[in-house]
């Protein structure tokens, strides 16, 4: 393959191009499904292909395709070139790269049991018995477990003489219990999570142990009362944590939101670089967050990003104060800075965005989660998401979940359906009182990531521990 | 490379379903799906991301028995269709049997459809999307905002053969140009066109129409959330219609339970009905699914009455019943989905519907919807870029967007007046046809700051 690189990176540069850089990627996928006692679906497949990203005039221009050789190499950065001129018709501001040292060398996920070397009839066998043991239960109207796994190869080279090659392991798992009654559905779901990481993640998941402690829920959520509404305290397991983590931090601190380049999708962001220069309290002094792409498991962890940057621990929120952004090779030097590694793209096809790595909130010495409930008189506890949403800049929000458990006296009490809470992201996050240890912490990967036109698909992490944040209201709408 | 005409793609997939019936399949079905696409993005009134793909992909379903596997490449050289034909083999026979009989569908009549497929589209160059972006940042330089955006070429052959004798291949295109115009301040407008034929979409009219609407969203103030009357813009109505039938039109979701589908039941106003039908040539048309049945016309609500849903091959062979030509490509645990909605037009001039408004609110389009209750089909979301207050029926400036918490059924009770012009919209599950509608109330239940 590096020969074809060379060639598509000549190619380019002699027809005029002033960067280039080539990434070649061969996908394997499989996933399994199974549901209501049958298998829904088992699958393989593979995908391999190249794209050539080109700076001309200023303006980039991408092309790409599957056909591995070097006509083709020839015609797509031939085509890359000619796409960037057209862009550079409307050239406002030229592009320009940060200095970053050309890349050299290798990566590979660690994992202890290839996940394409287990037999598919264990795989299968692993989920028929989670799905078994919801099914079961009696009140569950269906129920599915659900395993996936992706292996990418990814070989990256540049004009500047960069080349690096990756191989990116992921596994993927979930189970999930669905009751119903009348016009009433309650579900109840475990894991539906990723990680960088071999089977052994998944057996260590415990799915059918799991599936029993669901069920039950999925049906007794059924006769639970409506989670009242009001202004409360409320704890946010991981399970829910890490996704309010994902909305309201992760996106808006994406530089290329910040400078408009997703307006038209997904929207632009409340951070704007004023409010880093002006050190903006984004939470509390316990809120710290990092964007690490060296953390172990998480699907954002990778040797160098799609631009040839090394893989690097960037600080989003420190004790509160906004401190960083999510960049890139082109975004970086607007603030003055280098890039902090997160461009990345879905496949061959598709060019890197700023992505999510694996942003975490950093758990804080003292208090355990139980501690934290412990140390609550009247609240609830809200755990694994149901539903969520947020506005264009990352400042309205609402999240739901599948349950509410209440806390009375510093105990976990009875269930409540459908609870759902609104609230303004740095008002929220101002609120939080309480972050939990590292007893707790869990990282959660998020491989449903969606960004860009045309549309792409990021596999992101997010570390949490739980914490509790005052007078939020919870309870939304009409029922 | 080319993509290859329809004749040689249905000789790749009648290869690898000879190679399927070497390796022992009962039954086997071939997908063959090459796309040809390219999109040149614009953000701050400049073309900031431009790129073009070129893919082709086989799928391949192999039946052995009561049990199935399925496998997908993209390298099409003999040795990787042996490989794929065993990959898929090995994986049905190392699974244990169904209990139902697994049956592809039989072949059937596909009478082609007209209109699916542009030579306007297929050869849009990258010169062509950008001078439309130069139209559009030119209507947005003219009213003195920005230009964000994207124009969306797509060229799909879709090839599907059986060993039942399922033979089928279409062309289909689609274009699709979206912009959000920003002024200094912030505020801002939407305008979309989508089309089979890229040229006849009207790059400045919806610079304009964007540019405009932000323009007139400047100076936006806050209004409290609550109960509102509104109208509700086509953008706007194609999300009621895509999420709708995420979760309640699909066969699969009533076989399941989750859906509020009941056939008979009242869910909407008598001016409401919404169909799926891929042969309307106010739509995208096709007319095949990808498992090789012809499309059907599916009443989904008929004023304001359930009637029926779409189906697939599997989820019609548990009803007892013929699929309807909405399956996806397998394998597909998600079921059937309408692909192609339309909501039937009313008889309200589209520029009445504001002025039967005594007090509420024009929304342009919603943002991030997502559901909270599948089964009473709540949904959340903002508005988004452009947002009005309406009084004795006149626009009489722009608020600051509000998050809304409300059963898009209850929406479609209340719905009071129908447009009578509509629009083709590209929504999230495909194309749907839409008019705007006027409500009489719609669950406002938060606010934000722009």
């Amino acid at each position: 393959m590096r020969d074809l690189s060379q060639r598509a990176l000549d190619t380019a540069v002699q027809r005029g191009a002033t960067y280039a850089d080539v990434r070649v990627v061969r996908r394997a996928e499989e996933s399994i499904s199974v549901k209501s006692g049958r298998i829904e679906a088992v699958a393989f497949g593979e995908s391999e292909g190249f794209g050539v990203r080109v700076l001309v005039d200023g303006a980039w221009g991408f092309a790409a395709s599957s056909g591995l050789t070097m006509t083709e190499a020839d015609r797509v950065a031939g085509d890359a070139v000619r796409i960037a001129r057209a862009s550079a018709t409307t050239l406002r501001r030229p592009v320009v790269l940060d200095d970053r040292p050309p890349a050299h060398g290798s990566y590979r996920t660690p994992y202890e049991v290839d996940p394409f070397a287990v037999p598919v009839e264990e795989k299968v066998a692993d989920l028929m018995a989670a799905e078994a043991a919801m099914t079961r239960t009696p009140g569950i109207a269906f129920a599915e477990a659900n395993y996936s796994a992706q292996r990418e190869w990814k070989s990256f080279a540049a004009s500047d003489g960069s080349e690096t090659d990756q191989e990116i392991t992921h596994v993927v798992a979930n189970i999930e219990a669905n009751a119903v009654s009348g016009d009433e559905l309650q579900r109840r779901s475990y894991a539906d999570s990723g990680q960088a990481a071999g089977y052994e993640w998944v057996r260590g998941l415990d799915l059918a142990g799991n599936a029993e402690r669901i069920a039950p829920e999925a049906v007794a959520l059924l006769s639970a009362p409506q989670c009242p509404p009001g202004r409360r305290t409320i704890i946010l397991d991981p399970s829910q944590l890490y996704l309010q983590v994902h909305e309201s931090c992760g996106h808006p601190t994406e530089l290329d939101r910040v400078f408009g380049t997703e307006a038209s999708y997904a929207g632009t962001s409340f951070l704007t670089t004023d409010k880093l220069e002006s050190g903006f309290r984004y939470g509390s002094d316990l809120v710290t967050i990092v964007a690490d792409a060296t953390a172990p498991g998480g699907m954002g962890t990778f040797g160098w990003d799609d631009e040839g940057v090394a893989a690097q621990r960037v600080p989003l929120v420190q004790d509160g104060i906004f401190s960083g952004y999510l960049s890139s090779r082109e975004t970086a030097p607007r603030i003055g800075r280098r890039s902090g590694g997160t461009m990345r793209a879905d496949g061959w096809d598709r060019i890197p965005l700023i992505r999510m790595t694996n942003v975490n909130l950093l758990p804080r010495e003292g208090l355990s989660l139980d501690d934290i409930v412990a140390d609550t008189d009247d609240g609830l506890y809200l755990a694994s998401n149901r539903s969520w949403s947020i506005d264009d800049r990352r400042l309205n929000f609402q999240f739901a979940t599948e349950v509410a458990y209440e806390v009375k006296g510093g105990k976990l009490g009875r269930l409540f359906k459908n609870p759902t809470y609104t609230g303004i992201t740095y008002e929220f996050w101002r609120s939080c009182d309480a972050v939990a240890d590292a007893r707790s912490y869990v990282m959660i990967g998020t491989p449903n990531c969606g960004k860009g036109e045309p549309g792409q698909v990021g596999h992101v992490g997010h570390g949490t521990s739980g914490a509790r944040f005052r007078d939020v209201q919870v309870g939304v709408g009409r029922w | 490379m080319v993509i290859a005409a329809g004749e040689e793609m249905l000789v790749l997939a009648d290869r690898l379903l000879g190679f399927a019936a070497a390796e022992g399949a009962s039954q086997a079905e071939v997908l063959v799906d090459a796309d040809e696409s390219a999109l040149t993005r614009f953000a701050n009134s400049e073309i900031h991301q431009n790129v073009a793909t070129l893919d082709r992909r086989l799928s391949l379903r192999f039946v052995d028995g009561r049990r199935v596997g399925c496998a997908a490449t993209n390298r099409l050289d003999e040795a990787s269709l042996r490989r794929l034909a065993a990959s898929a083999a090995r994986t049905a026979r190392l699974q244990p049997e169904l209990e139902e009989a697994v049956e592809l569908p039989e072949p059937g009549p596909i009478t082609p459809v007209a209109g699916a497929y542009s030579p306007g589209t297929a050869s849009t160059s990258p010169e062509m999307r950008a001078a439309a972006a130069r139209e559009v940042i030119a209507a947005a330089d003219a009213a003195g905002v920005l230009a964000y955006g994207s124009l969306a070429t797509h060229l799909e052959r879709v090839g599907i053969v059986n060993s039942k004798g399922v033979r089928a291949f279409e062309e289909r295109t689609w274009a699709q140009l979206i912009t959000v115009c920003m002024g200094p301040d912030g505020e801002a407008g939407y305008a979309e066109a989508d089309a089979v034929d890229a040229t006849t979409i009207d790059a400045a009219a919806v610079g304009r129409e964007a540019a405009s609407k932000a323009r007139h969203s400047r100076g936006a103030v806050a209004v409290e959330p609550g109960d509102y009357p509104v109208v509700l813009e086509e953008y706007a109505v194609a999300d009621v219609l895509d999420t709708l039938g995420y979760i309640g039109f699909s066969a699969l979701a009533v076989q399941e339970g989750r859906s509020f589908h009941e056939a008979g039941r009242v869910v909407g106003s008598e001016l409401v009905t919404i169909v799926d039908d891929a042969r309307d040539p106010a739509g995208m048309p096709a007319s095949f699914d990808y498992e090789g049945v012809a499309k059907e016309r599916v009443t989904l609500i008929e004023r304001g009455v359930c009637r029926d849903v779409v189906y697939d091959a599997q989820t019609a062979a548990r009803a007892g019943r013929r699929s309807t030509g909405h399956g996806l490509p397998a394998p597909n645990p998600w079921g059937p989905f309408p692909l192609n909605q339309l909501m039937a037009a009313g008889e309200t001039p589209r520029d009445d519907l504001v002025a039967g408004l005594d007090r509420g609110l024009l929304v342009t389009r919603f943002h991030y919807t997502n559901t909270v209750h599948p089964k009473l089909a709540i949904i959340t979301g903002m508005t988004r870029d452009g947002l009005f207050l309406v009084e004795d029926g006149r626009v009489v400036g722009p608020v600051r967007n509000l998050r809304f918490t409300q059963s898009y059924l209850a929406a479609l009770a209340g719905v009071e007046a129908v447009s009578r012009e509509r629009r083709l919209l590209r929504g999230y599950l495909g194309p749907v046809v839409v008019p705007a509608l006027r409500l009489s109330a719609f669950t406002f239940t938060g606010a934000t700051e722009h």
